[in-house]
């Protein structure tokens, strides 16, 4: 339930042509078959009563307040259950209706606490709305019957409560859960008066529930309340704007009481979303006020020195003389910048434009360099630009599912969603992983095949899959003669025995059988779509594994239309868009190598300063380069380098060899504590601009307050910028995003204005798609011909041995997010208070580990400490554990090892020792954890 | 801590190893085409310059591959 109500239609939408003609109460309305009498009532302005039925969820007809009657039908059937039939006549009003309609609500209302008037949920409360819509005057059972008023409340999680006091046993919350979030976690126990719902018969906290806010969302009453408007009230205004958190890129209305943000509400007509959240973009949002927000300039001159509060003239002419004399003395291509996925477009575009025309160099990248790099390099080499091919919607027309190196209820939980829906309702799953993720088996999920590789493997798998598609005649040869090149070379590669399931069985740990049953699955199954996530891309042939994955749907054909495709689900929410602004230091924005002297001569007319035509330095590149000591200077923004990037011994004794750091972040974080300068930077809250998510959906970002630093995030590089001597200033960021479109021509058709109308459009957006691409490739690749390229395996030099006898793999939790700067500062904590290190029960028994155990873990780079979670999740010979915490410092131990073509880091594959540090005392706790849990 | 191995050496022959498979012609011109596309400046004479003093230390690939990024 929400305060700013969107339109309800009761049921959902139904696909198909508007072809059935009814009349309700004398109103003709044509809609497509199935849709439910309710729904088309609704369609022409006529709001049938209802409490049970709400459009995100199927008709239940539980209630009985929507009953109609149909002229030529017996009795008052339920109008959300009942389809249209052409040249049905309804009434919705009718004595016979209003009179049964005010007889179940005297039934609700006489067991409920008549407390509107302090009630939470007052003035946003159907249940209150419906009592008035039926003109209920009297309760003629009085109120002292048996009833449930004594019912006690839930307050266990975090962010809601429940108050069963006030249910109505609607199931609505109960059907959210299962319909819209997949988990099944909430139940209705009992039966007739007994009926209450339950988490699984214990409390929220404890149960299966995974606080996506579904339930919450769906009450209509209430019962399942944001203990925030518990605690503030309703809200009074709302701002429709983009979550901050993981490339799915929710919209959500931020409710607000005046500068107070009261709740975070997903929007219906959300792109991304239609209306879903996780529980980090609805509830994890107390960051943005976190009293270790810094909201004043600070500078120092050594990083042992106290840091010294400035005003913003001060910070900023600090900075831009001393950047000068760094370049004055070690030369121009001494200092650079490091965009950030956490900011908007129009954020990271002017830090990229401060690089090349004030700095006059290319030494900017971004933190996709350490994600989805090879996902620029990989795709733009097969297919010939670095966007995944789909909209989110497509996966709702998939029917084989194939989901590498990605977690998908984990770090993208609204997609996995829609992706967990579209399995229930009958596609087939394939999960290559070498970790028993939650997808592959879960309530009503059951992938077909889970290939547990060795982590290391994915190109000797993708490869022995294309072979079984080659050798036994699965490719779509008329797809690839139309729209492709290089397939001779490629299939004569593939073909070779090495690259047989049978040859790769000793390498992958997959057995040949259950691969060449996947492959042929994926080949002959119908529409197959690929998403894979940064255990592709995270390793030594992150790149080679892309164009492996791009070669295979190429050679079946899955590409260019709705249900396919190659996917990459990014890491934060704009990824894409960081990527997209030219912050790679080889391209400029769009994609656009920095040798090409056209694209040069655009920037460089409307920027009036040369472009260099070499590729400048990457983040791994910047830190050698630091210790070498020709890299003296770095402006990071938004990003967390010395927490997220690996082997933190090399990249802090990088930022400690350089004389200036400058951080922009919101906090003091690990960075900062190399830092000279502490620019404060503004939450999403205080942000106008665009994100783009993994879809290319451009989404607005609007500010519901000021920023609290005084200044907005976008203005800091451009007076940086006209204080070194380089005039680049904006009015608004609408202007920026101008001149976005006005160089880079797949934005070309870009404007706030545009998106303010359309709500978001996605990328290619120009004169020939004037409303955005949802689905890329259709008719042609961007490259002209996709490209077939032969894609050899080449183990990583990382391997187990004696000494480090284990694989370490690492990755991200549902509750936590990236190097849990925002996350670690919520209630979030709640379910995530500490890294953990999973490890399975045999390679815990050999060293005497039990579970809750503090253990190192050590590599040949570094060691750490942390508790042991025991779980036959992991295969044996691998651990996992995540970076959301700063005290583990997970890449401590993670190497210098990175793909070859892109430099990104294996973070997924690093040769390890875990050893028992301390047993855990009874007091040691770890049952709170999200802890894995045995699968069989 | 830091690297033993200089970084231009170790990433160039993490990029060779990709090419083994190729006839050594094309490899060397691929090798070579992709460290214009992607490195900065520095990093290429480095490698240039290790080419010289410190050769055994190269895949023979990547010292091919260095013929075409000569001036």
């Amino acid at each position: 339930m929400t305060l700013m109500k969107e339109p309800d239609l009761g049921t959902p939408a139904v696909a198909g042509e508007a072809t059935v003609t009814v009349e309700i109460d004398g109103m003709p309305m044509t809609v497509p078959p199935g849709t439910s009498v309710m729904r088309a009532a609704a369609m022409t302005g006529i709001d049938i009563p209802k409490l049970c039925a709400t459009d995100s969820l199927d008709a239940f007809g539980s209630c009985r307040l929507c009953l109609v009657e149909i002229d030529g039908r017996k009795g008052t059937p339920a109008s959300c259950t009942t389809p249209v039939a052409d040249g049905m006549k309804v009434r919705t009003q009718t004595p016979r209706v209003e009179k049964l309609r005010q007889g179940v609500m005297e039934l609700y209302i006489s067991d409920h606490p008549l407390d509107c008037l302090t009630c939470s949920a007052n003035g946003d409360c159907e249940l209150q709305d419906m009592s008035g819509v039926v003109g209920l005057r009297q309760v003629r059972y009085g109120y002292e019957g048996e009833n449930h008023l004594d019912l006690l409340t839930d307050s266990s999680n975090p962010y809601f409560d429940f108050d069963a006091s006030k249910c109505i046993a609607c199931s609505r919350c109960v059907r959210a859960c299962g319909e819209i979030q997949g988990t099944f976690a909430l139940t209705i126990e009992g039966r007739g008066f007994e009926s209450k719902v339950s988490a699984g018969g214990v409390d929220f906290m404890d149960s299966e529930c995974v606080s996506c806010g579904a339930c919450v969302q769906a009450c209509p009453t209430a019962t399942l309340q944001e203990k925030s408007v518990v605690e503030l009230g309703m809200p009074t205004r709302s701002v429709v704007t983009t979550c901050a958190y993981c490339g799915v890129g929710c919209s959500f209305k931020a409710e607000m009481r005046g500068d107070q943000l009261v709740r975070m509400v997903p929007y219906k007509d959300g792109g991304a979303n239609e209306g879903h959240s996780c529980v980090k973009g609805r509830f994890a949002f107390g960051y943005a006020t976190h009293p270790d927000r810094e909201l004043e300039p600070m500078i120092r001159e050594s990083i042992t020195d106290e840091w010294q509060v400035v005003d913003w003239d001060t910070a900023i002419e600090h900075t831009a003389r001393k950047l000068l004399e760094v370049q004055a003395q070690h030369g121009p291509g001494s200092i650079g910048g490091i965009t950030s996925s956490r900011t908007t477009n129009e954020e990271v575009y002017v830090v990229q434009k401060m690089v090349r025309a004030a700095f006059g160099n290319n030494n900017v990248d971004t933190c996709a360099r350490v994600c989805h790099s090879p996902t620029g390099y990989g795709l733009k080499q097969t297919f010939g630009t670095s966007a995944g091919t789909q909209d989110f919607k497509s996966v709702a027309e998939a029917d084989v599912i194939v989901v590498i190196g990605a977690n998908p209820t984990d770090a993208h939980p609204v997609f996995a969603s829609r992706m967990k829906k579209r399995i229930r309702e009958g596609a087939k799953l394939i999960v290559l992983d070498p970790r028993t993720i939650d997808l592959v088996r879960s309530p009503h999920i059951q992938a077909q095949h889970h290939l547990r590789l060795q982590p290391g493997t994915n190109v000797a798998v993708v490869n022995a899959f294309a072979h079984v598609v080659v050798t036994e005649g699965l490719v779509d040869q008329d797809f690839v003669d139309a729209r492709c090149e290089g397939f001779e070379e490629w299939a004569e590669f593939i073909a070779r025995p090495e690259n047989s399931p049978e040859a790769t069985e000793a390498i992958s740990g997959v057995p040949a059988d259950e691969l060449r049953a996947a492959a042929r699955l994926y080949a002959t199954g119908g529409n197959a779509a690929i998403y894979y996530g940064l255990g592709v891309t995270e390793h030594s042939q992150g790149s080679t594994m892309v164009m492996g994955m791009a070669n295979l749907a190429m050679a079946t054909g899955n590409i260019g239309r709705d249900g396919v495709g190659v996917n990459p689900l990014r890491g934060q929410n704009n990824v894409q868009g960081s990527c997209d602004m030219g912050s790679f230091p080889h391209e400029l924005s769009g994609y656009r190598h920095v040798s090409d002297e056209a694209v040069r001569e655009v920037f460089e007319t409307l920027w009036g300063r040369p472009i260099l035509p070499e590729p400048g330095l990457r983040i791994p590149n910047m830190f050698d380069a630091a210790i070498d000591g020709t890299f003296r200077a770095l402006f990071v923004q938004g990003e967390d380098i010395a927490q997220s990037d690996p082997n933190t011994k090399h990249v802090t004794a990088a930022l400690a060899a350089m004389d200036l750091v400058v951080v922009q972040d919101l906090f003091i974080n690990e960075t900062a504590k190399f830092a000279h300068v502490f620019l404060p930077g503004t939450s999403f809250l205080e942000k106008d601009g665009t994100f783009t998510n993994a879809e290319r959906r451009i989404n607005r970002v609007r500010p519901v307050m000021a920023p609290k630093t005084g200044m907005h995030e976008w203005e800091i590089p451009c007076r940086i910028a006209q204080a070194m001597g380089y005039e680049m200033s904006y009015d608004n960021p609408s202007e920026i995003m101008d001149e976005i479109a006005a160089v880079t021509p797949t934005f070309a058709g870009v404007s706030f204005e545009k998106l303010d109308k359309l709500g978001s459009v996605q990328w290619p957006c120009n004169d020939a798609a004037p409303t955005g691409t949802p689905i890329m490739h259709v008719d042609g690749f961007v490259r002209g011909k996709g490209a077939f390229v032969p894609t050899t395996f080449v183990p990583t030099d990382e391997r187990s041995t004696r000494k480090y006898p284990l694989i370490l793999t690492t990755g991200r939790i549902l509750s936590q997010y990236n190097v849990g700067a925002q996350t670690r500062r919520t209630a979030n904590v709640a379910w995530h208070p500490e890294d953990v290190l999973e490890i399975h029960p045999h390679d815990a028994e050999v060293r005497g580990i039990e579970n809750g155990d503090m253990v190192s873990l050590a590599s040949r780079v570094g060691e750490t400490s942390l508790k042991a979670v025991i779980s036959d999740r992991m295969p044996v010979g691998v651990v996992y554990t995540t970076f959301h915490h700063p005290v583990t410092g997970a890449n401590v131990v993670t190497t210098e090892n990175s793909d070859w073509a892109t430099n990104c880091p294996e973070y997924k594959v690093t040769a390890v020792q875990v050893g028992l540090r301390t047993p855990a005392g009874p007091a040691q706790d770890v049952a709170r954890q999200d802890i894995p849990m045995a699968v069989d | 801590m830091t690297h033993a191995v200089n970084p231009q050496v170790r990433l160039a022959n993490e990029i060779a190893v990709q090419f083994h498979h190729r006839p050594t012609d094309e490899a060397a011109a691929a090798i070579a085409q992709h460290i214009k596309l992607f490195w900065d400046p520095r990093m290429k004479a480095d490698l240039l310059r290790r080419a010289e003093t410190e050769a055994a230390s190269l895949d023979p690939l990547v010292l091919r591959a260095v013929t075409h990024l000569r001036p």
